[in-house]
């Protein structure tokens, strides 16, 4: 049995394909099919997107539709995809995922482009509480990456960046529209780029870590998301939460999509 | 499941927090959708197939100033929802 999970996110698509295979009645991955579609200009329509990028995966597994039994979909524009038989929410199917990945798991963090949460969860993936950030984007990805703008760098040369420095230089804006001035004005005062870049990421994991707290930070520690391929934000994070390790998937943006396609499989029985 | 509604900004965290377990069975009748001014609750079925409360994805980024007429500047002396929900599962963080 194949089953599907589609994370409709705010910037891409991602797709997991995964067949059950009959060992302990666990579904098994089988199918390393993870297909991203990054919506561009010309391709806002969610709708397209979400085909494009489905027809993308089951091409590359060389599949049908006829051949998937169940498509589930999740994240911030899962009503957006028609042909999925069931939405769950970005914290169910992030929890599954996380717990899936990585068993000991019992705090998951996700920070993906316009929003983050933190979720505790049990031993069997199911989250027991949850805390987002409806409103702000502060404490997401795109924040850091016009921070990154601002300073002529790309994404990665900005994680990078904030390694390098050991200065903490407290952010106060709240707002990434008013952080920007912030950076500017860093800028203008020629404080190094290393010390902006480690003073935006800390500010980003503060607010990432003021959410976890609300709902507890509990065992193992897992970081799901785009956020995780930012090497600086781990490691503020890491100090932010006041913990030695966080465990980090190696394709982190898939493990929503991944949940998914897990709780899709459940289901099925 | 504790279930957190809300924002945190640069004037405070804004958080309604609706326990799940205690919502499940609701002995109140649900009063909590009449008893918001607002009407910022309503009734779906979660991910796990049970019929609880949450907050209207609209009001979770305007907490603040929705619930600002119950608070007690507002003149109520405690929160209508709190007040109707008798199981004690909501909970407001500011």
């Amino acid at each position: 049995m194949i089953t599907a999970g589609i994370d409709m996110g705010s910037r891409s698509v991602k797709v997991v394909l995964l067949e059950e295979l009959k060992v302990d009645g666990a579904p098994q991955l089988k199918y390393g099919v993870k297909k991203t579609h990054i919506m561009m200009p010309g391709d806002l329509d969610q709708d397209q997107a979400a085909d494009k990028a489905f027809d993308d995966a089951l091409a590359a597994a060389g599949l049908k539709r006829t051949d998937v039994k169940a498509i589930f979909a999740t994240g911030a524009g899962r009503k957006q995809v028609a042909f999925a038989s069931e939405g769950i929410t970005e914290m169910t199917a992030g929890a599954k995922g996380a717990v899936y990945m990585y068993p000991q798991a019992r705090t998951v963090v996700d920070v993906g482009a316009e929003e983050g949460r933190g979720m505790k969860t049990d031993g069997e993936g199911r989250a027991i509480d949850f805390a987002g950030n409806e409103k702000c984007a502060a404490g997401a990805g795109s924040f850091a990456e016009a921070m990154s703008r601002a300073l002529q760098m790309t994404l990665k040369e900005f994680g990078e960046a904030s390694l390098l420095s050991d200065k903490s230089i407290p952010m106060n804006a709240q707002c990434t529209v008013f952080a920007e001035s912030e950076v500017v004005s860093l800028i203008h005062s020629a404080t190094p780029k290393n010390d902006i870049a480690k003073a935006v990421l800390d500010a980003v994991a503060s607010r990432v870590c003021a959410m976890v707290r609300r709902v507890g930070i509990e065992g193992e520690v897992v970081l799901i998301g785009g956020m995780v391929h930012n090497a600086g934000f781990v490691q503020s994070l890491k100090n932010a939460m006041g913990v030695d390790t966080i465990s980090l998937p190696d394709m982190p943006e898939y493990i929503s999509a991944l949940g998914c396609a897990l709780i899709a499989a459940e289901r099925q029985h | 499941m504790i279930a957190n509604y809300g924002y945190k900004d640069g004037s405070g965290e804004y958080y309604i927090s609706i326990d799940t377990d205690k919502c499940i069975g609701c002995t109140a009748e649900r009063a909590c959708l009449t008893a918001c001014p607002k009407q910022m609750f309503e009734i779906i079925t979660d991910d796990y197939d049970d019929e609880v409360a949450w907050v209207k994805k609209p009001n979770c980024r305007t907490l603040a100033y929705d619930c600002a007429d119950c608070k007690p500047s507002g003149g109520y002396a405690s929160l209508p929802c709190i007040t109707a929900c008798t199981p004690g599962a909501i909970k407001h963080s500011w």
